[in-house]
Order: C-alpha cells, then sequence, then structure tokens
C-alpha cells in the first residue's frame, strides 16, 4: 500500500498562549516559539507507519509512505525528521505561508496524488494553528474519493479500510474502498488503534507515536527529499479566504480560592447566584 | 447580498438542537443585509422534520426527503446541498461533527471559501466578516471570503440557539441528488451510541468535568454531582486517554467546545487546549490538589482540596441548598 502524508509545520502549539499579537492586529508573530510538526499529523504519519509494515517487525517497509510539506526551505527538519521516523520519500512544496489557505493546498494535494496515485491520503484531523479542520474533507472531493474523517481506528482489509470515526454522541463506524483520504483523531495512537493486513490482531502498540534511532536519524539524510514549485501544481494560487485583521482574547481574570466547600456552595448560591 | 442556506442536522428524524444556532446566524445575516434564508432539511424522514422548522421565518423550507439517506456520508449528502446552494449566497451549519465533515466537502464542489467554526459575524456593507478563533483560542482571526458562495459552519456555543419567530414558512420538496459513483466505495457499518439519559455536553447549562486524577472512580465520583445539578459530564484529553472516559467526553480545542452557565473542573489541571473548549463558561469552579495549578488563573471560584472528599461533600451540601428552596 502506498499512503502520502501531508504534514504541517506550525508554532508550538502546548505554547500558544505565547502567540503575539502586534498594535494594529494585521498579523500573529510567533517569532520566539518553536516550529514543531502538527500534532494531528505526527499521528498520520504514525498510523500510515502501522499500516504499511508487520507491527512486530516494523524495520520492514510493506508498500511506501510519501510525506509532503508546503513551506520554505526552513521546514525541511521536520520532513527530515519523517523521514527518520519510518517515511521513503519527502516532497517539499516551496512556498510562504501566507500565500497558502487551506483551499489552494486541497488544489495543490490533489494534483500531486494525481502524480503520485497513493491508495490513502491520511493526514491529520486539523492544524493547532488555524484549527480550520477543512483540508482533507476538500481533497477527498476535488479527488472523488471517499472519506472517513476523524479517525480513531483503522483496520485494514482488501482493498479497503474500516475506519471508526469519533462522532458526536460515538463512534460510527464506514468501510471505505480504496482509493480514499482519512484524517486521523487523537485516539489514532493508541495500542490497538490500527492494524495492517499482516500485523496480528493480538499485537500491541506502544502508546503514541514512535521515535526515531540515532542510526535512522543519521540514514534519513540520504532518503530523497524534493521539491516542487507550488505553481506547477496549481496555476490557480488566488486565496479564498482573506484575514483582515487578528486580536487577543479578552483576558479571563482569576477569581478567588474559596475555603472550603460551604464556602463554595455560599458563594455559588449568593454571589454568582446560580445554584 | 444572496440569500443564506441553512443546512439542518437531522437524527433519527428529529432535528438536532445543533441546528438552532445555525438559524440564529442566518437571522443575523439576514436582518443585516435586508435579506431572507431558506431552510435545507436533508435526510430520511426530512419531510416530517421539517414541520419542526417552520415556525422559524424561513422564506422557504427545502425538503429532500429519502430513505436512501438513514445513514449519513459526506458522499451521499454533498450532491444534494450542492445543488440547492447554487441559489444562495451563504450556506451555513452548525460545528458539529456533521456540518465539520460535510459542509468543507461541499465548499470545494462550489469552489467557495470556508470560513470553520466561526464565533461572530458582523455585516460590513455588502461584506460579511467572520470572527474565528484559532490557535487553541489564544487568538481571533477576523476574515472575508471573495467567492461568489460563502460556506461557514458555527460555533455552537456562542450562536445562542433560535426561538420560534411564528408563522409558516411554506415547504417545498427539493429533488435529491443522485451522488456520483464515489459514494458507492462508501459503506456504512454501525454507530455505537454512547448512552446517556444527560444533557448533550453542548446543550448543557451545567458541565461537571473530570481528569485524569479521578482514575478509575471517574463515574463513581462525578456522576452524582452531574445527576443534582441535571448537568452533563466531561472530560479533560487525559482522562479520555487513560481510558476513564468516553472520548466523547472530551472537552478542549479538539473535543466539544463548551459555554456553559457553570463549569466545574475536577482534577484537571488546565492545559491551554482544554482551556480552548470551555473558558468562555460563565463562571468556571475549579477542585484541584494543586494550588499552582493552571486552571485556577481562570477559575472564578477555586478549591485546593482531595476531591475525592470535596466532591461527595460538594454534592452533598448543593442537595442540601435545593432542599431548602
Amino acid at each position: 500500500m502506498k499512503i502520502l502524508v501531508p504534514l504541517k509545520r506550525v508554532a508550538d502549539p502546548d505554547n500558544a498562549n505565547k502567540v503575539k499579537i502586534p498594535a494594529g492586529g494585521t498579523t500573529i508573530d510567533t517569532t520566539g516559539l518553536e516550529w514543531k510538526p502538527n500534532p494531528f499529523d505526527e499521528y498520520a504519519l504514525e498510523a500510515a507507519l502501522r499500516l504499511t509494515e508487520n507491527g512486530a517487525n516494523p524495520k520492514t517497509r510493506q508498500g511506501e509512505v510519501v510525506v509532503v510539506s508546503f513551506g520554505p526551505k526552513e521546514i525541511e527538519p521536520t520532513l527530515r525528521s519523517a523521514l527518520a521516523t519510518g517515511a521513503d520519500r519527502a516532497i517539499r512544496v516551496d512556498a510562504r505561508d501566507e500565500q497558502l489557505d487551506g483551499a489552494l493546498v486541497a488544489r495543490a494535494l490533489k494534483s500531486l496524488v494525481e502524480k503520485e496515485k497513493p491508495d490513502v491520503v491520511l493526514m491529520g484531523k486539523q492544524a493547532v494553528d488555524g484549527d480550520s479542520n477543512q483540508v482533507g474533507q476538500m481533497l477527498a472531493q476535488l479527488l472523488g474519493w471517499p472519506q472517513a474523517t476523524f479517525a480513531a481506528t483503522i483496520q485494514e482489509e482488501a482493498g479497503a479500510l474500516l475506519v471508526g470515526r469519533e462522532v458526536d454522541g460515538g463512534v460510527l463506524t464506514l468501510r471505505v474502498k480504496l482509493p480514499a483520504l482519512v484524517t486521523v483523531d487523537l485516539r489514532i495512537v493508541a495500542p490497538t488503534s490500527v492494524y495492517s493486513r499482516s500485523t496480528a490482531k493480538t499485537f500491541k502498540y506502544n502508546d503514541g507515536v514512535r521515535f526515531a534511532p540515532l542510526p535512522a536519524i543519521m540514514a534519513a539524510k540520504k532518503k530523497p527529499l524534493t521539491e516542487v514549485k507550488l505553481a506547477d501544481l496549481t496555476p490557480d494560487t488566488a486565496l479564498r479566504i482573506q484575514y483582515l485583521k487578528f486580536e487577543p482574547p479578552p483576558g479571563r481574570k482569576a477569581g478567588v480560592k474559596v475555603k472550603d466547600v460551604a464556602d463554595l456552595v455560599n458563594r455559588l448560591k449568593n454571589e454568582a447566584k446560580i445554584l | 447580498m444572496p440569500d443564506i442556506l441553512v443546512v439542518a442536522e437531522l437524527a433519527e428524524g428529529k432535528v438536532k438542537k445543533a441546528t438552532y444556532s445555525a438559524i440564529t446566524f442566518a437571522r443575523q445575516v439576514a436582518q443585516g443585509t435586508d435579506g431572507r434564508f431558506s431552510i435545507l432539511v436533508l435526510g430520511a424522514g426530512a419531510a416530517a422534520a421539517a414541520t419542526e422548522l417552520a415556525g422559524f421565518g424561513a422564506s422557504t423550507m427545502l425538503v429532500a426527503d429519502d430513505a436512501g439517506l438513514a445513514h449519513y456520508t459526506a458522499e451521499r449528502f454533498a450532491p444534494t446541498i450542492i445543488a440547492a446552494a447554487k441559489s444562495f449566497g451563504v450556506v451555513v451549519a452548525t460545528a458539529t461533527s456533521f456540518g465539520k465533515d460535510l459542509l468543507p466537502r461541499v465548499a470545494a464542489a462550489l469552489d467557495a471559501g470556508y470560513a470553520g467554526d466561526i464565533s461572530a459575524v458582523q455585516v460590513d456593507g455588502d461584506k460579511l466578516i467572520y470572527k474565528r478563533p484559532m490557535f487553541a483560542g489564544n487568538a481571533f482571526g477576523y476574515c472575508t471570503v471573495s467567492t461568489a458562495i460563502q460556506v461557514v459552519t458555527v460555533r455552537q456555543s456562542e450562536f445562542a440557539p433560535a426561538e420560534p419567530s411564528g408563522g409558516t414558512s411554506p415547504i417545498q420538496t427539493f429533488a435529491v441528488v443522485a451522488p456520483g459513483a464515489g459514494a458507492d466505495r462508501v459503506e456504512f457499518v454501525s454507530f455505537d451510541q454512547v448512552k446517556t439519559a444527560r444533557p448533550a455536553l453542548t446543550d448543557a447549562k451545567v458541565v461537571v468535568s473530570g481528569g485524569r486524577a479521578l482514575k478509575e472512580r471517574f463515574n463513581e465520583i462525578l456522576e452524582p454531582l452531574a445527576d443534582t445539578l441535571g448537568a452533563a459530564i466531561g472530560a479533560s484529553r487525559a482522562a479520555c486517554d487513560a481510558g476513564y472516559a468516553p472520548s466523547d467526553y472530551q472537552v478542549g480545542q479538539t473535543g466539544k467546545i463548551v459555554a456553559p452557565q457553570l463549569y466545574f473542573a475536577i482534577g484537571i489541571s488546565g492545559a491551554i487546549q482544554h482551556l480552548a473548549g470551555m473558558k468562555g463558561s460563565k463562571v468556571i469552579v475549579a477542585i484541584n490538589k494543586d494550588g499552582e495549578a493552571p486552571i485556577f488563573q481562570v477559575a472564578d471560584y477555586g478549591l485546593v482540596a482531595d476531591l475525592f472528599q470535596a466532591v461527595p461533600e460538594l454534592n452533598a451540601a448543593i442537595k442540601a441548598t435545593q432542599n431548602q428552596t
């Protein structure tokens, strides 16, 4: 099976509260924040690796995992670390963040999918900077492919994937025939979330994503990383959405520490008047 | 400004409460632009469900009822919405798992810009300006969409559910558009519903949320308090990941966004991803053993205590006040 994993580089989500908005609010200042791969995309990569191996013997890749990212040359370390983790090949689409919106990324990915012909596109359900949750669904529509969004579990079947989706009120299971697009949710990296056809159903993965051992980090320097021009993928580079300004959220000031349960109930009843 | 199309969300042939938030958006835009809005009711049993929405002031109700749409998949629902959307300027649904799965697909088919999970809309001349929470709620972006049709999902916690406005909207049958061949490549297998008699997290006036500190006693400790308050139960990501709570309980940036009147964070430290899902709550109460936990920076009332003692005590004290009144 061949899997394409789009991977976005984002400002460190655990420090998103340090995002600064300069006076005037026309930009978001992320300087000083570390760059990291979008966590959901890292999970998608882990799921792609699990789908292309026997879990008991993860060194042999059955098929190919290709990662793609949009950005300037500075994002290459993100791609190299994906290669060290186990991806076979990387593609960087040369672009600056401000040239992109979700619709444009979806159009460019469509053209890349047509060239690469993967069986599955596997990606995060949302990037934790823009929080839009859109590119996967858009890409599936442009390709005319079935989609299974918010996946918590994936089981490979012959020519299909059985996907458990986390939706409001429970888990909805779909079967999608390949080629198909899957976006993943947090629980996809749990020990029993993803099974390829070669992995025994009794096998349990370690919780979370795998880390690259040092030799793999060295070897990743020799794996292919190619560059593609955005305009070669889509002639239409017009944005569909324009950001006018940004502003910080209104602060929420810390309240009071109550001394005990009786004090709490008294305040909820007589001060907040909510009980 | 062209008219607005609201996409209603149904569950088992009934209108889901989330739909009323999208109607509120439509009314705001229609009022600001002297425009009108229609409601598209799509699915098996849509004709019956449409009557629930006929008193909300829509200029028309478009009803696409088809037994073949008993189980939602984006591939089967999108073509009809795409066909209906062509007579409108704005297509809106609420940003539930249904709206978020479906509307980006609709936007791509129409080559329309998509503003997802917006928290407010302003009418500025002939433009609509959408306010979107980003970076786990640590920034708001104001954006416009430049395409002829604009596709929007609205955050349920930020658009109060619409109340009926009287009158009866005319009901028109809208022909279901057969999906393309691709739709046969996706098959509904099952829906494992989390069974609960409690209000839905996103609808509840009171939410009692627990963290990993509750361990295996998550339900034992939280349920009595939730019962007393008629509250929904939520959880931190850590509690869900550890298996103490179902993943459907998760409150946060990537889980449910809630803004109840009263939110209890019990044994939750307050990672920014969790705060992103609940800091719009009117009153926040935090109970945590660690007095330095970040949750106390957003809580109106903080109690530093052992939750295994404090929560049962709190439940008993609230019950006592309820009995007084």
